[in-house]
């Protein structure tokens, strides 16, 4: 019988409230006692650091099966954890897609060796194609924790209506991109006199808010339950404002990068800030920030997104977009609380209990009883992050030789410590 | 035989079920039940449609509804004939009037009408002087094939449907059939549900006066009697329902789903019917659960009741 307390911490937890200095004892992989308790067993000094359940990464591409070159299962479980993430969601937008049971079982099995828990997003669609529905019951029987439209929305309304209608029997969470294809495709930025001086093509923020519009009133008529994958303007997290006082079940997600960086980040056109969707004003950036404080944004994601630095230094135009984040998650957002952009408990709930309670998983809160998974991080160290040292397979990020302050100190999964910074 | 005891049967039409109020009803199934033996149905009055005219006219294929109707004139001795639709000169872009028209002039006493477009045997019926029988129309209404399900039931449970608890599965989107169902078991004072998935239940169904249910488990519970509906193979593939896999394996009907329902739950099936993908084999053949080949039965019976009928008016 193993027993650790962690003395003097600030213990941090969401589900709950709690924010306290105290003991978090732990024993037998499982929370034992937390606050004003009797040391007992090994200690390990928390004081001046704080802790907070593990993070739960709802967005992340691991690159198995088919694009291990960029990432696997298993180098993304380590930058998860040097993140402070001990649960990821795969993407289904795998080479070949997660579409079908016999692709949810491979991951979930892979998954059982690491020591992040693994969970599967099944494609919608077959191979992704935005017309056949999969086989949602089954694959929802299987685990599959929620169903994503991958990269391109689900243009035709009728089949977003009827994927939407008939997940709702299975209880199954539909995660849309909200996107009009007809205004977005072809372009790489958004419409502002930024990408304008820059003669990037663009689209206009309301392509995101139109399709938003469009697949909260779908919910309402289907009484589906529609996750709107990646909000990243204003207009839209005003919308899912009034969408939730109608009482639609709608959630939506922002990737911690959209409420970091805007669109002057691209600066001299730096195709590693080349984002999907692509950064914003610097207003859209506030509004997000409120909109995750106020509850309207239910959930922060890493939109972890490995890339060959070779399919970055292109031409803007032709680079590819995304960047990774498993173990940024936790230091950008210590970042924005440490500058006061951001409350950390806002941005705590949003990366734990929030995902847990809208995928159905356990974790995400400190309770007595409760698996011992979590973080142990310093808020005020300062650090200069180096791409180079990332453990993900893929180094592309926007925050490279940035100016960090906050770090994840130690991860703790079952009771066991996972990561610890060197 | 006089089946009309102290009523007298005035409808020209049998175009929907909403038609009729329930003493046409209830008479129309005595009749049906009077035709159900072999022995009257084949030595019965040969001369009760003599000298008239039954003319099918079946723009969509149909085997057992067409041959059904044409053995229950023949029986009830009409002349018969088929009009073959998909070489006639519809092809040539004739309009359903300008063929109401024809027809008409060469004065027929009754028409049975299949059409794909739901309203059409009611159009043709403002349109023709003799007695229209719809034999299903888009996806409005079956009546016939309604009745003859009641008349396969009233057997089964000895004529009375108070309280009898049927549910109705599959695709009801696209059925006709459940539609003339739902009308008619509720008229005749039995529990109807529903049961499928979401994406093939219409909406607002629920305000027929019928209960929905979208799990197997639920939706059969305590029924007495269960009817399945043939899940049209091209709505497999696509945004209605994933798989065949997949439907089978929450919505058809096998030996574990049918343990749900009540025991001695009677299965029904208006045909033709997809062997594991709506209803397992072993349940479809097993002559201690299934009513099927009854069905088919009633169905001559049922349709010589509703000839012999309208042959009230045509005199």
């Amino acid at each position: 019988m193993s027993t650790l307390t962690i003395t003097d911490i600030r213990i941090m937890d969401p589900a709950s409230g709690r924010d306290e200095v105290g003991h978090v004892v732990i024993e037998d992989g499982h929370i034992a006692a937390l606050g004003d308790v009797p040391v007992r067993g090994e200690v390990m000094d928390g004081y001046r650091l704080t802790c907070c359940p593990g993070l739960i990464d709802a967005r992340v591409k691991a690159g198995e099966p088919g694009l291990e070159n960029l990432e696997t299962l298993e180098s993304a479980s380590k930058a998860a954890l040097a993140g402070g993430v001990t649960q990821i969601v795969v993407q289904p937008q795998t080479v070949p897609v997660i579409d079908d049971l016999s692709l949810v079982d491979f991951i979930l099995r892979k998954g059982e060796a690491l020591p992040v828990e693994v969970h599967v997003a099944g494609a919608l669609t077959k191979a992704l194609d935005g017309q056949t529905m999969t086989e949602i019951g089954l694959m929802s029987d299987a685990g599959a924790v929620y169903f994503a439209s991958g990269p391109q929305p689900i243009e035709n309304a009728q089949i977003m209506r009827r994927l939407m209608s008939y997940a709702a029997t299975f209880n199954a969470l539909i995660s849309n991109s909200p996107v009009t294809p007809a205004m977005s495709d072809g372009t790489c930025a958004h419409e502002s006199d930024v990408s304008a001086r820059l003669g990037l093509p663009s689209a206009p923020a309301v392509s995101e808010r139109m399709m938003a519009e469009r697949d909260m009133a779908l919910a309402e008529l289907t009484g589906g339950r529609l996750l709107l994958d990646l909000i990243s303007s204003a207009e839209t997290a005003e919308s899912v404002r009034r969408g939730k006082q109608r009482d639609i079940d709608v959630a939506a997600s922002v990737s911690i990068n959209h409420l970091a960086l805007n669109e002057l980040d691209i600066g001299d056109y730096r195709t590693f800030a080349k984002l999907d969707p692509p950064l914003r004003e610097e207003r859209d950036r506030q509004s997000l920030l409120r909109a995750v404080e106020d509850g309207t944004i239910d959930i922060i994601v890493s939109d972890h997104d490995p890339q060959s630095a070779g399919r970055k230094r292109l031409p803007y135009a032709e680079a590819a977009t995304g960047a990774v984040g498993l173990e940024l998650m936790l230091p950008v957002g210590l970042k924005l609380a440490a500058e006061g952009e951001l409350d950390l408990m806002s941005y705590l709930r949003a990366t734990t209990i929030a995902p847990a309670e809208l995928l159905g998983l356990k974790g995400g809160k400190l309770e007595v009883g409760a698996p011992a998974d979590l973080v142990i991080f310093s808020e005020t160290e300062p650090w200069v992050l180096d791409s180079e040292k990332l453990l993900s397979r893929s180094k592309n990020t926007p925050f490279d030789d940035r100016r960090m302050t906050g770090r994840v100190r130690h991860t703790i999964k079952g009771g066991e410590i996972v990561y610890s910074a060197t | 035989m006089t089946p009309f005891e102290g009523y007298e049967f005035t409808k020209t039409h049998c175009l929907d079920i909403s038609d009729f109020h329930r003493a046409d009803i209830e008479n129309l199934l005595a009749l049906g039940a009077h035709y159900s033996d072999l022995d009257v149905q084949k030595n019965g009055p040969r001369d009760l449609l003599g000298g008239k005219t039954l003319i099918n006219l079946f723009f969509e294929n149909s085997t057992r509804t067409e041959k059904s109707f044409e053995l229950a004139g023949r029986r009830l001795g009409a002349d018969v004939i088929s009009m073959q639709v998909a070489s006639s000169s519809v092809k040539k872009g004739e309009t359903l009037l300008d063929t109401a028209a024809t027809l008409n002039a060469m004065n027929p006493d009754l028409l049975v009408v299949r059409h794909g477009s739901s309203g059409a045997p009611s159009l043709l019926a403002q349109k023709v002087s003799c007695s229209v029988i719809n034999a299903g129309d888009g996806t409005h209404a079956h009546p016939t094939q309604a009745l003859l399900d009641a008349l396969t039931l009233r057997q089964a449970f000895d004529g009375d449907f108070s309280g009898i608890r049927i549910a109705i599965c599959g695709d009801i989107l696209h059925s006709r059939v459940a539609r003339s169902n739902v009308q008619l078991l509720t008229m005749l004072g039995a529990e109807v549900r529903l049961i499928g998935p979401p994406t093939l239940i219409p909406t607002d169904a629920d305000q027929w006066g019928v209960e929905i249910f979208h799990d197997m488990k639920e939706g059969l519970s305590g029924c007495d009697s269960i009817m399945m509906l043939r899940l049209q193979l091209e709505r497999m593939s696509g945004s209605f329902v994933p798989s065949k896999r997949e439907y089978f394996h929450y919505y058809g009907l096998d030996r574990k789903k049918l343990g749900y329902a009540k025991d001695g739950a009677v299965v029904m099936h208006p045909g033709p019917m997809n062997r594991g993908v709506e209803i397992s084999s072993g349940i479809a053949d097993d002559p201690d659960i299934s009513l099927i080949t009854y069905q088919v039965a009633a169905g001559v019976a049922m349709r010589m009741a509703i000839l012999h009928a309208l042959s009230d008016g045509i005199r």
